[in-house]
């Protein structure tokens, strides 16, 4: 109930520089529990820095503004505090880790969360079959669980191995960095399938995308245009579809 | 980007957790070398009249010899006249039976090591031949070895019990004249483990040394021989931790092995000597020679180490392949941070036809530690089709440290193939930062990431070994990364 009125996400008047350059320029956002929402926008205008701003990224220069999580100072917290009180950031380029057991990242990972929240370990056995049934909706191979992590992935099994990681870490802020470029139209249903499956009113997604195509099968509800490192406009699921109609250009034009 | 990089500066320097002094009578020899000295050696054992006079030739062709600096590593002079070259925890009347008779408190510095006894001896089913400075004190799991008729004791034993194996064996794979540390070793040396496993036997369980070094000014130089007859096979733990002191201390080691025909030795060493403070005071030097000889057709030997420890390592575990179809392998992880110094690597000898070698190595150094792979693969004109795969990568973390490959290739034989892969890489800020995003510590993900770099040696390991490898990994590069 409250949920519906303290923003589990607020961004005020943001400004992030990286090496000297301004990069965000007064970015201001709200999310509430139980919302998807879509910020699209030209290559460079920010989408990114954003996402890798609210996960914690060392190298990014907040000179002004502030983001509150769960009411609180997300800025304040460690990458790694930021990721066990839930906040999830899928990348756009997810790296290798060469090595590295997949398996054993995630279940890290799980428990990185469970200790935070006074759990004991998870049982290897139950974790496996949490993980095993996650990845049959990702169309992921079994063959996966024994390779290391990213490791000579195709990027479309990358963006795959983001949603199962999410999926199974159950964040409540999931920020998801163009997981759909460069998919095929059945990988992005299964994408659009994954994200679609832990909506719920307690949660809450952003989909950072360039294309509208994602947002057919993940309905927002509020489509954002970042331009020039500021939301240049907001609307419902129309505003996508205009978008690609007439192009940035059209938004960014009225924002110069 | 360098926010990273200082936040992992600062993270290591969790101290060395196995320096402390055990306070036990010992029976010291006076510091200097002489033929006096190696007699009494040989006398304090009982040693036959061959063995002291191979010791005698050793002492006098070491005097001839100079003290070797081609390694890429830097010390001050050693004077060998100041070390003392026997200690031995004073003997109880006729030495310890049991456990039961072994000195408390050396069996608490065990358990402070993370050896505990009586615990791996039943539970892992380890036969673990504890080397207490110079002299064995404890050996377990002697009756079921015994039963498979495997032989696995302390060097000084071997030499009352078997010495005709001795006679034939010592020195066929490291001769006397080898190098200057096998030669002063070979002269000096105090105790070690004796192991022969007969014609086709398995051997029952894996057997364990922990060797350790505890009194003061002491150098220590055991000397390990192990022959697998004719199809046996047997695996070899071998585990090393030291105390802590200001003063540097020398370790040459001798290990030989000999595997004849279809038998297969698998040798794997754990080092964590005292690697020094993070200023680089104190620490061992480890100037080991390691040497396997596939003396049969089909022999295998396999070396797997992981070195963490010491101040300055210069070991070269090798293969002589001289029987057709042999196989000699090199797995190894060398870690070096603070002013650690390693020059390590192999040799594959390849003498018999349809040869194999592979060479595996995993270089990692921080700090201002210097890692060096020096690696020789030498086809011999009779080694027809023989092969040699090797592999060598490096990790760096940080700008201080330096990591040097020398591969030595001498191919006599047209019909050999050598084949090398080499790369360096550092621990990507992505990386660093992909496992932050998902709730991991950065010292969790540096250790994680790095296991992974090792991953292929690891996997070598005997499956306890390997955990302990990983945490020893962990603590000797706290506070690295860049
Ligand atoms: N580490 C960096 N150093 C310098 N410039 C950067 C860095 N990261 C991003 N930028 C710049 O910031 C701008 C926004 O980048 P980004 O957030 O990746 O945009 P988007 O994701 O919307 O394509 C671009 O002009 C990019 O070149
Ligand atoms: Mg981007």
């Amino acid at each position: 109930m409250t949920a519906s009125r303290t923003p589990l996400l607020a961004i005020n008047g943001l400004h992030v520089t990286v090496e000297g350059k301004q990069i965000l320029n007064g970015l201001t956002l709200q999310v509430r529990a139980g919302e998807v929402h879509a910020i699209m926008g030209p290559n460079g205008s920010g989408k990114s820095t954003l996402a890798h701003v609210l996960a914690g990224r060392p190298g990014y220069q907040i000179t002004a503004g502030t983001v509150s999580y769960e009411g609180r100072d997300l800025l304040a917290l460690a990458p790694e505090e930021r990721a066990r009180q839930g906040v999830f950031l899928g990348f756009q380029y997810p790296v290798e880790i060469p090595g590295v057991n997949n398996v054993y990242l995630l279940k890290a990972a799980v428990n990185a969360v469970r200790k935070q929240r006074g759990l004991p370990e998870v049982d290897a056995f139950e974790f496996l079959g949490l993980v095993r049934d996650k990845m049959k909706l990702m169309h992921i191979e079994d063959s996966f669980l024994s390779r290391g992590v990213n490791e000579g992935f195709s990027g479309g099994e990358k963006k795959r191995n983001e949603v199962l990681q999410m999926l199974v870490l159950e964040p409540r802020l999931a920020i998801l960095d163009e997981t759909d470029s460069g998919l095929d139209i059945d990988a992005l249903k299964v994408v659009a399938a994954g994200v679609n499956s832990q909506r719920s009113p307690e949660r809450a997604c952003v989909l950072v995308t360039h294309y509208q195509r994602l947002l057919e099968y993940v309905v927002p509800d509020i489509v954002h245009v970042l331009v020039r490192g500021r939301i240049a406009r907001s609307g419902d699921r129309t505003l996508a579809l205009e978008l690609e109609r007439r192009g940035y250009d059209w938004v960014s034009g009225e924002a110069a | 980007m360098s926010g990273n990089a200082r936040q992992l500066e600062t993270l290591i320097a969790r101290g060395y957790q196995h320096g402390f002094v055990t306070e036990i009578d010992a029976d010291t020899v006076a510091p200097g070398l002489d033929e006096d000295v190696v007699r009494l050696i040989s006398r304090k054992k009982q040693e036959p009249a061959f063995l002291t006079e191979w010791r005698l030739k050793a002492l006098r062709h070491w005097l001839t010899m100079r003290e070797p600096h081609w390694a890429h590593v830097k010390f001050a002079p050693i004077d060998y006249q100041s070390i003392s070259y026997y200690s031995a925890p004073k003997a109880r009347k006729d030495g310890p039976k049991s456990l039961d008779e072994v000195d408390p408190k050396l069996l608490e510095t065990y358990e402070k090591l993370g050896v505990p006894l009586h615990e791996r001896a039943r539970l892992a089913g380890v036969a673990v031949d504890a080397v207490f400075d110079s002299v064995s004190v404890a050996t377990t799991f002697k009756e079921r070895l015994a039963a498979a008729g495997v032989v696995f004791c302390p060097f000084s034993e071997a030499v009352r019990t078997h010495p005709q194996l001795l006679e034939q064996y010592l020195g066929s794979v490291v001769p006397y004249t080898d190098n200057f540390f096998a030669t002063l070793n070979s002269a000096v040396f105090s105790d070690g483990s004796f192991v022969y496993v007969p014609k086709g036997v398995r051997c029952p369980m894996e057997l364990s040394t922990y060797f350790r070094i505890n009194a003061m000014n002491t150098g220590q130089f055991e000397r390990t021989l192990i022959i697998a007859d004719v199809g046996s096979y047997v695996s070899y733990l071998e585990g090393c931790s030291a105390p802590q002191r200001d003063e540097n201390q020398l370790h040459a080691a001798v290990v030989e092995l000999i595997a004849l025909d279809d038998a297969y030795i698998k040798y794997s060493t754990v080092q964590n000597w005292y690697p020094g403070d993070a200023h680089g005071v104190g620490g061992i030097y480890n100037f080991v020679t390691k040497r396997g000889e596939c003396r049969g057709r089909r022999a295998h030997i396999s070396w797997t180490q992981v070195e963490t420890g010491s101040a300055i390592t210069w070991k070269y575990p090798s293969c002589v392949l001289r029987g057709e179809g042999s196989i000699g392998e090199f797995y190894s992880v060398a870690t070096v941070n603070h002013y650690q110094q390693a020059d390590t690597g192999t040799k594959m000898i390849h003498i018999g036809p349809d040869t194999r070698s592979t060479i595996i190595s995993k270089g990692i150094s921080a700090g201002h530690g210097q890692n060096t792979y020096r690696g020789l693969v030498k086809m011999l004109p009779s080694a027809h089709g023989a092969r040699n795969f090797t592999q060598c990568d490096s990790l760096l973390m940080g700008g201080q440290c330096g990591a040097h490959t020398f591969p030595y290739v001498e191919v006599k034989n047209p019909s050999a193939t050598v084949e090398h892969e080499a790369s360096t890489s550092k621990i990507s800020e992505d990386q660093l930062f992909y496992c932050l995003a998902r709730g991991i510590t950065e010292e969790d993900a540096v250790n994680m990431i790095v296991s992974g770099f090792c991953k292929s040696v690891f996997k070598e390991l005997p499956m306890e070994f390997a955990v302990e490898a990983q945490a020893l990994l962990a603590v000797s590069l706290e506070g690295a990364v860049g």
